[in-house]
């Protein structure tokens, strides 16, 4: 009979090919000209880091998934995703249990405990680089300049410039700085790679260029008042894993604000806190707390910043 | 010449799937054998038989009246014999009263039926009386009666009329294929409209996916000083009447407000093309263009057809199926509604049928919400459909009401774009039927 075989589900009746596991490779994909380069300047234990991180955090998906008994989602890559972002922000020194270590904790308490996918409120890849980094900060630390430079410098140019590395280090170029040639973590190193796989995410569409903007701007201007020259400002921006922090850390959909105006927010609010922990604290780097901080201020920030609505008040 | 499209902020761009019939000129359905015709076919009190069962009745006669304001006349479409009068299913999803007239054969104009004058020594009351009469409904859609909306309180100053030939739903075209063959139509009804409502100020609009309308309605328009077309981008939901307001002029009705507020009244152009027709012959609303679309229908085409003739009929006119279908619509695939059966009459407002197939038809299973934002950007009225959703899912529906729910239009964008395919619309019109019973319970 027609009636049973006509479905009446209701409007609208058509959907875009949009997807979760498109919008995840596209990350996969920007990510990957500064995962070539890891491997180009650390040389082949860059690659183990990262498929040691991936293969836990996926691994580990799977298990809670299934421990929960939740419908196992690994193919929606977002696991990969998490596993690649906390490689990247180790040093090429760390030994291979780390990764693993960190990505299982991701997973298991930064994500799947709140209920998987969207539903965290901090970044699983920064909260498991923060318990390695409570837990072990000698071996989170120990930096190595990348392949084929002649002076072995072991500091991060901003470390140097903090004055907390050994007196006499140079600082590198800012060229160096900004095609990666610098010692640093694995994924951080590539300014230049990072911002064109970041363009690539705003082209796409996967982000809007708010939230990078405004972080970058934001540390930008204070380098810039701080500093009083372009180069000084130049190694805050370049140095360090702002770029990586900026568009691909910051900008993770569950624990940034949806708002457009919140998007703004939150990123000049990034960008302050990195400054000031770069300037006044105790770590040369402050991207990832500062990132952790906010993610932490994203509910209240949506909340205020709902948007006026067409013909109304807010 | 202004080529640039006005535009409103928000909104999506589905793809449009138009190329199935916008090149089809309009055809005559072949006169059916039996309709039904529902003595409701808009929003308002619905009309009572004034006909009985066994009498002979002629195209055009009046057959269905009500002593309420808002309502619309309804009148034969075929001359023929009353069989019945009762319940039917029609496309609303419910039952409603219907009669139905087997034809004899000879589509028989009733006497009524006469030439109104010529549009320029018509008086306003005049136009109104046409517009009563002959049982105006809006034809996009809603199917609101039109003389209601074009009798708006006298502190209300109307400032210009909009024509609105956006037709932003995808695969529809029959708007499109009225601008190309009925412009004079158009112009004619457009006129009638302005002196009803007093203005000087007239705007034909349409998106610019639409050259030769544009092209059409401009010389149509072209020694006539107070009509004017205007472009807009392409993007749905353009067509919906705040959103072509404010693309058009600029100014924002306020939330909870009509387009009468800030001086405009808007006219979808199907009904405005009628009206002209109305005007030259004097035939009431007896029968429409349908856009008869989708995949699954073998032959798609636009075609005049006869209220009260059923899908089942129209579609067998477009070939039939080209294979099993999975989902008919009434309506376009943003906001029309799915039927369970072709057995229902074609109404005033019946703007498409269209037939998805099996495959089109599947329904994803909703995943997690990724907080992706796509439906933030997406929603026209800025609203924030990820949180209203999820609230009334919560059933936390006082909460939604401070998110605004209300104002939400329904127009689907953000299940649309939405890559986790939550069912957003959906929850949310669960969360706006029960904020208004609360409200009408605490008005009572
Ligand atoms: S579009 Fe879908 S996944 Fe994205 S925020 Fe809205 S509801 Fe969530
Ligand atoms: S919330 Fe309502 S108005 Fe906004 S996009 Fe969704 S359906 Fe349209």
């Amino acid at each position: 009979m027609e009636e049973n075989r006509l479905k009446a589900s209701s409007s609208p009746h058509i959907r875009s090919d949009e997807s979760v596991n498109k919008i995840m490779l596209d990350v996969l994909i920007a990510l990957l000209p500064a995962f070539i380069a890891s491997i180009f300047y650390f040389g082949v234990k860059s690659l183990i880091l990262v498929v040691a991180s991936v293969l836990s955090a996926v691994i580990t998906e799977a298990l809670c998934q299934k421990i929960m008994k939740r419908p196992i989602t690994i193919g929606d890559l977002s696991a990969i995703v998490t596993g690649v972002l906390l490689a990247f922000n180790l040093p090429s020194t760390t030994p291979v249990w780390m990764p693993v270590i960190g990505s299982a904790f991701a997973i298991a308490i930064g994500k799947q405990v709140f209920g998987g996918l969207g539903q965290n409120f901090i970044n699983p890849a920064l909260a498991g680089r923060a318990v390695l980094f409570a837990c072990w900060p000698a071996l989170m630390g120990n930096y190595v300049a990348p392949l084929g430079i002649d002076a072995v410098a072991t500091a991060t140019p901003l470390a140097i410039l903090k004055g907390t590395a050994d007196a006499g280090l140079q600082m590198p170029g800012l060229l160096e700085m900004f095609i990666g040639r610098i010692p640093g973590c694995i994924g951080e190193t590539s300014a230049v790679l990072l911002i064109i796989g970041g363009i690539y995410l705003i082209v796409r569409k996967v982000i809007s260029w708010r939230i990078p903007v405004a972080y970058i701007g934001t540390v930008a201007v204070i380098a810039l008042i701080s500093e009083g020259n372009l180069t000084g400002m130049s190694y805050y921006l370049f140095a360090g894993g702002l770029m990586l922090g900026a568009f691909f850390m910051a900008t993770d959909y569950a624990t940034s604000p949806v708002t457009p105006k919140g998007k703004i927010i939150y990123g000049i609010g990034a960008g302050v806190l990195t400054m000031l922990i770069r300037k006044l604290g105790g770590y040369p780097e402050g991207v990832s707390y500062s990132i952790l901080l906010m993610n932490v201020a994203t509910p209240l920030i949506d909340k205020y910043t709902s948007p006026k609505i067409f013909g109304g008040a807010k | 010449m202004d080529t640039k499209g006005f535009t409103f902020k928000g909104g999506i761009h589905p793809p449009h799937f138009k190329k199935l019939t916008e090149q089809k000129a309009i055809e005559k359905a072949i006169e059916p054998k039996v309709v039904v015709v529902p003595l409701q076919q808009h929003i308002g009190a619905p009309c009572e038989a004034l006909v009985k069962v066994g009498e002979l009745v002629k195209a055009g006669q009046k057959i269905g009246e009500s002593k309420s304001f808002v309502s619309a006349n309804i009148h034969s479409s075929i001359s023929g014999v009353v069989k019945n009068i009762g319940m039917y299913n029609t496309s609303g999803g419910s039952k409603v009263n219907c009669i139905v007239i087997e034809s004899d054969g000879k589509f028989t104009v009733h006497e009524s039926v006469k030439p109104m004058g010529n549009i320029d020594e018509l008086k306003k009351e005049d136009i109104i009386n046409i517009i009563k009469e002959s049982g105006f409904t809006g034809m996009g859609g809603a199917g609101f009666p039109t003389h209601v909306k074009l009798s708006p309180p006298k502190d209300k100053k109307i400032d210009f009329v909009i024509i609105n030939g956006a037709e932003c739903e995808p695969y529809l075209t029959a708007d499109h294929r009225i601008m190309l063959e009925k412009s004079d139509d158009v112009v004619v009804g457009a006129k009638a409209i302005m002196k009803v409502l007093d203005v000087d100020k007239c705007y034909i609009a349409i998106e610019k996916n639409k050259p030769d309308a544009i092209e059409t309605m401009k010389k149509a328009v072209e020694s006539i000083d107070n009509i004017e077309v205007a472009q807009l981008e392409p993007k749905y939901p353009q067509g919906d009447e705040k959103r072509l307001i404010n693309a058009v002029t600029g100014r924002v009705v306020p939330s909870g407000g009509l387009p009468m507020d800030v001086g405009a009244v808007v006219q979808n152009v199907g009904t405005t093309a009628t009206l002209g027709n109305t005007i030259k012959t004097g035939m009431p609303v007896i029968q429409r263009v349908v856009t008869v679309t989708g995949n699954a229908i073998k032959e798609p085409k636009n075609l005049l057809v006869r209220i009260g003739t059923s899908f089942k009929e129209v579609i067998e006119q477009c070939g039939g199926y080209s294979e099993e279908p999975g989902k008919v619509i009434n309506g376009g695939p943003m906001m029309g509604i799915a039927q369970f059966t072709t057995d229902i009459p074609v109404i005033k407002g019946t703007s498409g049928i269209l037939v998805l197939t099996k495959k089109e038809s599947e329904v994803e299973e909703p995943k997690n919400c990724i907080r992706c934002g796509k439906c933030v950007e997406a929603c026209p009225i800025h609203l924030q459909p990820l949180i209203l959703s999820k609230l009334s899912l919560l059933n936390k529906f006082d909460e939604t009401e401070e998110y605004h729910v209300l104002d939400c239009i329904e127009c689907g964008s953000c299940s649309y774009v939405c890559p986790s395919k939550r069912k957003l619309v959906e929850s949310i019109r669960v969360a706006k039927r029960e904020v208004a019973a609360k409200r009408r319970k605490a008005s009572k």
